[in-house]
Formats: C-alpha cells, sequence, structure tokens
C-alpha cells in the first residue's frame, strides 16, 4: 500500500504547523489525519508521519503508543466503546458491556473476522448524565440498555 | 416551587451557540468594555469576584493570573483545559455545545489581561462532536472579526490574539496542566516537575497561564456585572455559581448551573428529582472519582462549596456528583475507581504506576471473595506510600478515594474478607520495610 497523503492534505498538515511555534506540535492533528485516513496507524504510517514533520520514528511510536485512541492495529468498520467507568457501572454500564460482548462475540480490543465491528471497553467518556453509554465511532448513545444496543448495531449492518 | 437561580455560564437562552444570536444578547460586550481598560484593572476585576478555578484545584484566578511576567519580550500563551476526563464530570462539553462564544470571549479577555500571543483549547479525543463544533464557533469568532489581526480594528486596539483548537486522543493525564502543555508540544502527556510553574516555564518554554474551560468562561459575565457583585452570588468563600455534573443513582441526572454553597440534599432531592425507587443514599462522590466520598448519613447539612466540603474531609473538585443509592456494592466501586487510576498511570513515577497496580489487583481479589484480613490495611498502607511521591496530583487521586471508602465503610470491606485465607508475604525483607509491623504474615 502507497503511504502517502494527497497535495490537499499536506496542504492540511502544513495549517496544523503553523498553528504552533515548533514543527513537533502538529504531531497530534497529524496523527489523527493518518488514522482517519487508514483506520489504523501502523508502523509505516508512523514512520512517514515522522518523515513529514522530521522527527524521529522512535518519538512518533512513543507517542502514538501512548495515546488508547490512537490505533496500533487496524479495528473494526465500526469501533464500538462501552463505558463501564462509575456513574455508568451504577447503572448497569458492565452488563451492558458483556451483553454487547456476547452480542458481538467479541472481547476487548479484537476485531470481527469480516471488519465490520469491534469493542472497546472503554473509561469514562463524559456522559455521565446519559449513563450507560455506548458510542459507535465518534457518536454518542445515551441511557441505554440491552435493546437500545440492539437496535443500534442492528441498524448498522 | 423551585426556586430561581442565576445562571450566568449556561444562561437559557435557544441557539445561542451562533454568533448573531450570542451577539444579540450582549455578546462580546464585556471584550469590548475589557480591552479599554488597562491589563491591571482588568485583573483586579478578575481578584475582586473571587474567582476560584473550576478544574478542582479551586486556586484564586485573578491571583494566578497576576503571578504571569509584565516585563518580558518572550510570547505568552493561554492553554485552556478542556480535557475534562474525571468520571464523573461532563460540564465542560456543555459549554462547547451551548455557549462557546462566551468561551471565546473569556479567553480574549485574558488574554488582554496577561498580554498573550495565542491560546490553545485542548479538548479531549472522545469529544469528536465538540471539537467541530467549538472550531466551527472559533472559525465564526474569526470571520467576524472578534478574534486574530481583524480584532484591532473591531475593538479599536493595538492588542490580537489568536485562538486553536487542539484535540486529546485519550489520556487522563492530559489533564494535568503540566502533562496538557507536553501533550499540545507533541509528546507523551508525561507531567512536568514543579517549580518552575507555567506561569514563568511553560508551553514552548514561555510563560503560561492554565484555566479550566468554564473558570474562562465566567469571566464575561464577571466583567458585565462587576467583580464585587459576582463574589455576591453563592457562599462568601468559595463564590459564583458552579456547573454540577449529576450523576449515578438519581432521577433526573444532567448539569445543572447553582450557587456555590447550595445544599447537597437540595441538589439531589429538589434539583435532580430523587433516588430511583426512593432508596436511601448509601454515598455520594462530590466531586468526581478522584475525591473522597460522603456517607449517606453525612450529607445532611452538606453545603457545596470547597470549605464546607473541607470540613468532611472532601472537596468540590470538578463538582462532579456521583449518587450511590443503597443497594451499591461499595468494594465494587472502589475497585472500579482504583482500576481506572491504574489504567490511567502514566507510569513516570514507581509509587504511582506500582502502587495504583497493587490496589488494583488487592481489590480484585477483595471483591472476588479472596481477600485476607490484612488486605484492607495494606490498602491503606500503599495509599501512604503514594500520596505525596508523585511528580503530579494523579497518585493523591489515586489513594484518596480508596482511602476515603475504606475509612468511611471499612466494615464493608472486611465483609468480604476470606476468614480461611492467610497471607503470606512472599518477600520477607520487603514485608520488614512496611511501616505497618503487622503486614508481615504468619504462615
Amino acid at each position: 500500500m502507497q503511504i502517502e497523503f494527497t497535495t490537499e492534505e499536506l496542504q492540511e498538515v502544513q495549517h496544523h504547523i503553523s498553528k504552533y511555534p515548533e514543527k513537533k506540535a502538529a504531531l497530534m492533528p497529524v496523527l489523527w489525519m493518518a488514522q482517519k485516513k487508514w483506520g489504523w496507524l501502523s508502523q509505516d504510517v508512523m514512520h512517514y508521519v515522522g518523515e513529514l514533520l522530521d522527527l524521529p520514528a522512535s518519538h512518533v511510536e512513543g507517542v502514538a503508543t501512548f495515546y488508547t485512541m490512537y490505533f496500533k492495529k487496524p479495528m473494526g468498520k465500526y469501533h464500538i466503546q462501552v463505558c463501564t467507568n462509575v456513574s455508568c457501572m451504577l447503572l448497569k454500564g458492565k452488563e451492558l458491556y458483556d451483553y454487547t460482548s456476547n452480542k458481538l462475540g467479541l472481547k476487548h480490543n479484537e476485531r470481527s473476522e469480516d471488519g465490520m465491528f469491534s469493542l472497546e471497553e472503554v473509561e469514562c467518556m463524559g456522559a455521565c448524565g446519559g449513563a450507560p453509554m455506548i458510542a459507535v465511532n465518534e457518536d454518542f448513545y445515551e441511557y441505554m440498555n440491552n435493546q437500545k444496543v440492539d437496535e443500534v448495531l442492528d441498524n448498522l449492518k | 416551587m423551585m426556586t430561581e437561580y442565576p445562571r450566568i455560564v449556561l444562561p437559557d437562552i435557544p441557539d445561542l451557540h451562533k454568533i448573531e444570536v450570542y451577539k444579540a444578547h450582549n455578546g462580546y460586550q464585556a471584550a469590548a468594555k475589557s480591552l479599554k481598560m488597562t491589563p491591571d484593572e482588568v485583573i483586579n476585576e478578575v481578584k475582586a469576584s473571587k474567582l476560584r478555578g473550576r478544574g478542582g484545584a479551586c486556586f484564586p484566578t485573578g491571583l494566578k493570573w497576576s503571578f504571569m511576567p509584565k516585563s518580558t519580550d518572550k510570547p505568552k500563551y493561554l492553554a485552556v483545559n478542556g480535557d475534562e476526563s474525571e468520571p464523573g464530570s461532563f460540564k465542560d462539553r456543555q459549554i462547547f455545545e451551548h455557549n462557546p462564544h462566551q468561551l471565546i470571549e473569556g479567553i480574549l479577555i485574558a488574554g488582554y489581561s496577561m498580554n498573550l500571543k495565542a491560546a490553545y483549547v485542548y479538548i479531549r479525543g472522545e469529544y469528536h462532536k465538540w471539537v467541530k463544533l467549538f472550531q466551527d464557533a472559533v472559525d465564526e469568532a474569526y470571520a467576524n472579526g472578534y478574534v486574530g489581526e481583524k480584532m484591532k480594528s473591531t475593538f479599536g486596539t493595538n492588542f490580537s490574539m489568536d485562538i486553536y483548537v487542539h484535540k486529546g486522543a485519550g489520556a487522563y493525564i492530559c489533564g494535568e496542566e503540566t502533562s496538557l502543555m507536553n501533550s499540545l508540544e507533541g509528546d507523551r502527556g508525561y507531567p512536568r516537575f514543579k517549580p518552575p510553574f507555567p506561569a514563568q516555564v511553560g508551553l514552548w518554554q514561555m510563560p503560561t497561564t492554565v484555566n479550566n474551560v468554564e473558570t474562562i468562561a465566567t469571566i464575561p459575565p464577571i466583567m458585565n456585572m462587576g467583580g464585587v457583585e459576582y463574589a455576591k452570588i453563592g457562599a462568601p468563600g468559595h463564590p459564583g455559581t458552579i456547573l454540577f455534573g449529576v450523576s449515578g443513582h438519581v432521577n433526573k441526572p444532567g448539569v445543572y448551573e447553582l450557587p456555590t454553597g447550595i445544599p447537597l440534599k437540595t441538589l439531589i432531592y429538589d434539583i435532580c428529582g430523587g433516588v430511583p425507587g426512593n432508596k436511601k443514599i448509601k454515598a455520594v462522590i462530590p466531586g468526581g472519582s478522584s475525591m473522597p466520598p460522603l456517607r449517606g448519613d453525612e450529607i445532611e447539612d452538606v453545603l457545596m462549596d470547597e470549605e464546607s466540603l473541607k470540613k468532611y474531609g472532601t472537596h468540590i473538585g470538578t463538582a462532579g456528583v456521583m449518587v450511590m443509592d443503597e443497594d451499591t456494592d461499595i468494594v465494587a466501586v472502589t475497585l472500579r475507581i482504583a482500576h481506572f487510576y491504574h489504567h490511567e498511570s502514566c507510569g513516570q513515577c514507581t509509587p504511582c504506576r506500582e502502587g495504583t497496580g497493587w490496589m488494583d489487583k488487592i481489590l480484585k481479589r477483595l471483591v472476588a471473595g479472596e481477600g485476607s484480613q490484612k488486605d484492607v490495611d495494606l490498602l491503606l498502607s500503599i495509599c501512604d506510600n503514594i500520596e505525596g511521591n508523585t511528580i503530579c496530583a494523579l497518585g493523591d487521586a489515586a489513594a484518596w478515594p480508596v482511602r476515603g471508602f475504606i475509612q468511611k465503610f471499612r466494615e464493608e470491606f472486611e465483609a468480604k474478607v476470606k476468614d480461611t485465607r492467610v497471607f503470606v508475604a512472599p518477600n520477607v525483607v520487603h514485608g520488614k520495610r512496611l511501616s505497618h509491623k503487622d503486614l508481615v504474615f504468619k504462615v
């Protein structure tokens, strides 16, 4: 696979660089761009980002592996995140996670064989008032129960 | 009848996130007023308001601003902390969604008073939608000439600054101010030693102030009404309004803007509609998961401000109130909190990196009914060895809730203990080093 940003994307990289006094600071936004384009951050992608920003590959890998939201392996087209932290746990978030896990046949950070789904037991997402909550990719779904999880997941297929 | 409370950070105005609506409601007038004052006058107004930071530490905002060096040619920065990762806390996202221009206006006022070059708003990665919403508001403010070079002609001054949005990527630690700065600079989010404090050596080694989103969003109303007027709202020692995020076992969870010093029972029973099934309350965490809990039988007279909560050995924190009813398994909750801090420890300091893991494991075996009599004291001993021995406050944040829950609900922990279980210290030398002598176990 050819790992290269398009001309427009490279302009966006330049825009991110221009926001900060030092080039290195553009690393997080550019890693976000890379993850959006390639779905996850392979070693090759990380090295490419490093070249773009004049950073050693070790630094890029160090940063990418520090933050949990940068995927270091391929994830599903739909990444299902279920919160089990305190506020959600008090309202059966753990049971909801177990239900989702059984339904998808996936464990924490696993991806289905067809590449459609991946599951993650996440820490607090900042939606405690809508507990228990799940997120599908970037979208939050609040006040969930088993039936609503069925509805959300079945509509994704 | 419900009492009417002042709402100044999240007023009840439809479509306030649109710049026309915001302008029609006195928007950007506080900035116009402030930019005609001298920077010191602005800081003095904020000092007079007695505003204390809303990110958890309750540091006086005006005082913090006055720490920024004045006679320097170096560029100075503001980092606005919207990392909001404390479990139980979900207030800042309401500001990004419903009142983003007030936050932008607050940034301009802060920027003028400290003569800043730029502000970086750090928003947690999970808030994809709110990063977009806030970026849209910033773009709108630029297009209308309130931010950037154009603001010179809009406000008729020589001052201008830029505002940038920076998206995190899932790390609780980045809510710690020095970790946030490292993250902004494109590094791993490791906290830095203090001193030097950010006001001397911050972002890119330049003087920097770090403020919470809610703190900055409170600035425009303060400038409009005057600091002295603002200081009259709520509790005298910790005045103003606070966004309380209430979650857990209440009928109407959500974010409520209320004056400080409001009774906790009013908040739970009148505002949030009480506990489902009219159950009794077993425990309340008043300010996000790192704050020690209150027992259900001690909340009778509790007032929700920093000075009042201190008397109960806890803090207002981020005002993330988590309510637990009588059926809650306290040990399981403690395990969930300990597991969170283990997951989020950045790994830089040994007491936190190892200690949070030990607490996680010990609590797991207690919950599984495999714990020994000594485990409860062992947990307290670990808390003592983490607290105060780490670079940043995550260590303390991990120790406080575990110690707090054990102190207030010890009987629940002891009820989980398996009597026949005998703790065998795998390393006798290590056992002898512990301060609690009785931690060396009989085989």
